[in-house]
């Protein structure tokens, strides 16, 4: 049974429909990487696959095995976080509580794998230091350890490396395919489609108002990125 | 100050006030650090507009004002909390419901021709303080030490980011509805002392000026406790001696001088 099924999905935003029959099938262990145009649904999609939106059409089904606190969400940057009062490692541990029930407080196991999560993003030395005060990359770096330690099956990054520069942007890939390989299943928003296309094991491409290609990605390589003369 | 301390612990009016109060900007202060950072810093000054047309309301029919003003403001709480940013702007729903509401108490207020009461729900006074209402106070105090101590990692998280709590399986909706009713019943309570029209002052100020120094939201959040408490003490004080002017306004003159001073440290510290 895969992991997560949709068929025909159809989603509005803000009245429009953005997304329409699109069908994909994700197994555990599957990396996809979700690609296409500003304003083809790539976020709205990421929404409803967090449950954060409600799909307006079709089916979506999810394996009876995956919960809400086996998730680890990486989304795209809030005006609220902009000037917000938080210290990194506040920010980091937050990334436990939905798996706490009601239990007040963070457990040693937990600040313990906090410390090398940071260290494996070669954030250590932010601990300290306060969030709105990071650069861009820096901040972008704090919320991926927040989604690496919540993901214990399912990783959903909407745009990990928009604000990374190249030699950190390598660094990411292979953390994620690390991860990838050990049984984590990712599925990923990039821009930057030429390097994700390496890493990942699917792709989808969303086009307007409809779903342009899904299937491996050697296919998409051969096939659509040729064809379309290279990516953007 | 032997006579401030004389008239606290000499008169029961006066004693009731001071120990309402100090309940009271505890739980602004603490509650008002998430309501600022979620820019809702208005819901505070809507949340006492819809109070005091309930309290009118409440006068015009002969119920307990209190008794319906607490459930009615939690209510519409929960309304301008959970609908705010999603159906309409947060900043335009608030305004809308706040002054419908006020316009609604006032035609209350002059229809039932309690026209004298109006003033003390507006300004508010050291003497409209039942021992009913100071009882509220204490255990509305302790009920917000309880969450802030038991749910204080949860309310960061949720107000950092609501998506992420909600996607990685957090219960968002049971900590934003207790933030919402517990804010106003902090407003229906301190609007006695503080007045309609200025207890929202106690939400916003200690925090903004916490924000100022403080760059973790544990600082931020025991700082804006010791700021409110802090003014609302001199502010207490500084009307025992000139009894003319009315609390609520010395409280929140208070609260600004210390945003001030907080400002100035800010731009000394960069």
């Amino acid at each position: 049974m895969p992991l997560i099924e949709a068929k025909n999905l159809s989603v509005s935003y803000a009245g429009k429909k953005v997304i329409e029959n699109v069908s994909f099938k994700i197994e555990e262990g599957d990396f996809l990487c979700i690609a296409g145009e500003n304003g083809t649904g790539k976020t709205t999609l990421l929404k409803v696959l967090t449950s954060l939106k409600k799909a307006d059409g079709g089916t979506l089904h999810f394996n009876k095995n995956l919960k809400k606190k086996h998730i680890g969400y990486l989304p795209q940057q809030t005006d609220v976080q902009r000037d917000f009062p938080a210290g990194v490692k506040e920010v980091i541990l937050s990334a436990f509580l939905g798996g706490m029930g009601f239990m007040p407080f963070y457990r040693a196991s937990q600040t313990k794998k906090l410390s090398e999560i940071m260290e494996k993003l070669e954030i250590t030395e932010l601990s300290k230091k306060c969030y709105h005060e990071l650069s861009g990359g820096q901040q972008q770096r704090v919320l991926l350890a927040r989604a690496l330690c919540a993901a214990k099956k399912l990783l959903i990054l909407d745009e990990p490396t928009s604000a990374l520069d190249s030699s950190a942007v390598q660094d990411f890939y292979r953390i994620i395919s690390e991860l990838s390989s050990k049984g984590m299943t990712v599925i990923m928003i990039s821009h930057d489609i030429e390097n994700a296309v390496k890493y990942a094991s699917k792709v989808l491409h969303l086009g307007e108002s409809e779903m342009l290609y899904f299937g491996s990605s050697e296919e998409y390589i051969k096939s659509f990125t040729k064809s379309k003369g290279g990516e953007e | 100050m032997k006579e401030i301390i004389y008239l606290i612990s000499n008169y029961d009016f006066i004693s009731r006030a001071f120990l309402a109060g100090l309940a009271v900007s505890l739980c602004a202060s603490l509650l008002g650090v998430t309501i600022v950072l979620r820019r809702l810093s208005m819901i505070g000054d809507g949340l006492s507009h819809i109070s005091f047309g309930a309290m009118a309301i409440a006068a015009a029919f002969g119920f307990a004002p209190l008794k319906f003003a607490l459930p009615s403001s939690a209510l519409a709480s929960l309304l301008l909390f959970r609908l705010g940013g999603r159906k309409m702007k947060g900043d335009s729903l608030i305004a809308m419901i706040s002054s419908g509401a006020l316009a609604l108490g006032i035609i209350m207020i002059s229809y039932s021709g309690s026209g004298t009461d109006m003033n003390s729900y507006l300004i508010g006074s050291l003497y409209s303080v039942s021992q009913n209402d100071l009882a509220f106070s204490l255990v509305l105090c302790g009920v917000v030490l309880i969450c802030f101590i038991f749910f204080y990692h949860r309310i960061f998280s949720v107000t950092f980011d609501a998506d992420f709590s909600k996607a990685t399986g957090s219960n968002v909706g049971f900590i934003e509805n207790l933030l919402a009713v517990l804010t106003a019943l902090t407003v229906v309570i301190g609007m006695r002392l503080m007045g309609a029209l200025l207890i929202s002052s106690l939400i916003v100020f200690p925090a903004l000026s916490a924000m100022r120094v403080f760059k973790s939201f544990k600082a931020v959040t025991l700082c804006s406790a010791i700021i409110s408490l802090v003014s609302f003490c001199i502010g207490f004080l500084l009307t025992l001696v000139f009894d003319a002017i009315p609390t609520g306004a010395c409280i929140t003159v208070v609260n600004l001088i210390m945003f001030v001073l907080f400002f100035l440290l800010s731009v000394k510290k960069q």
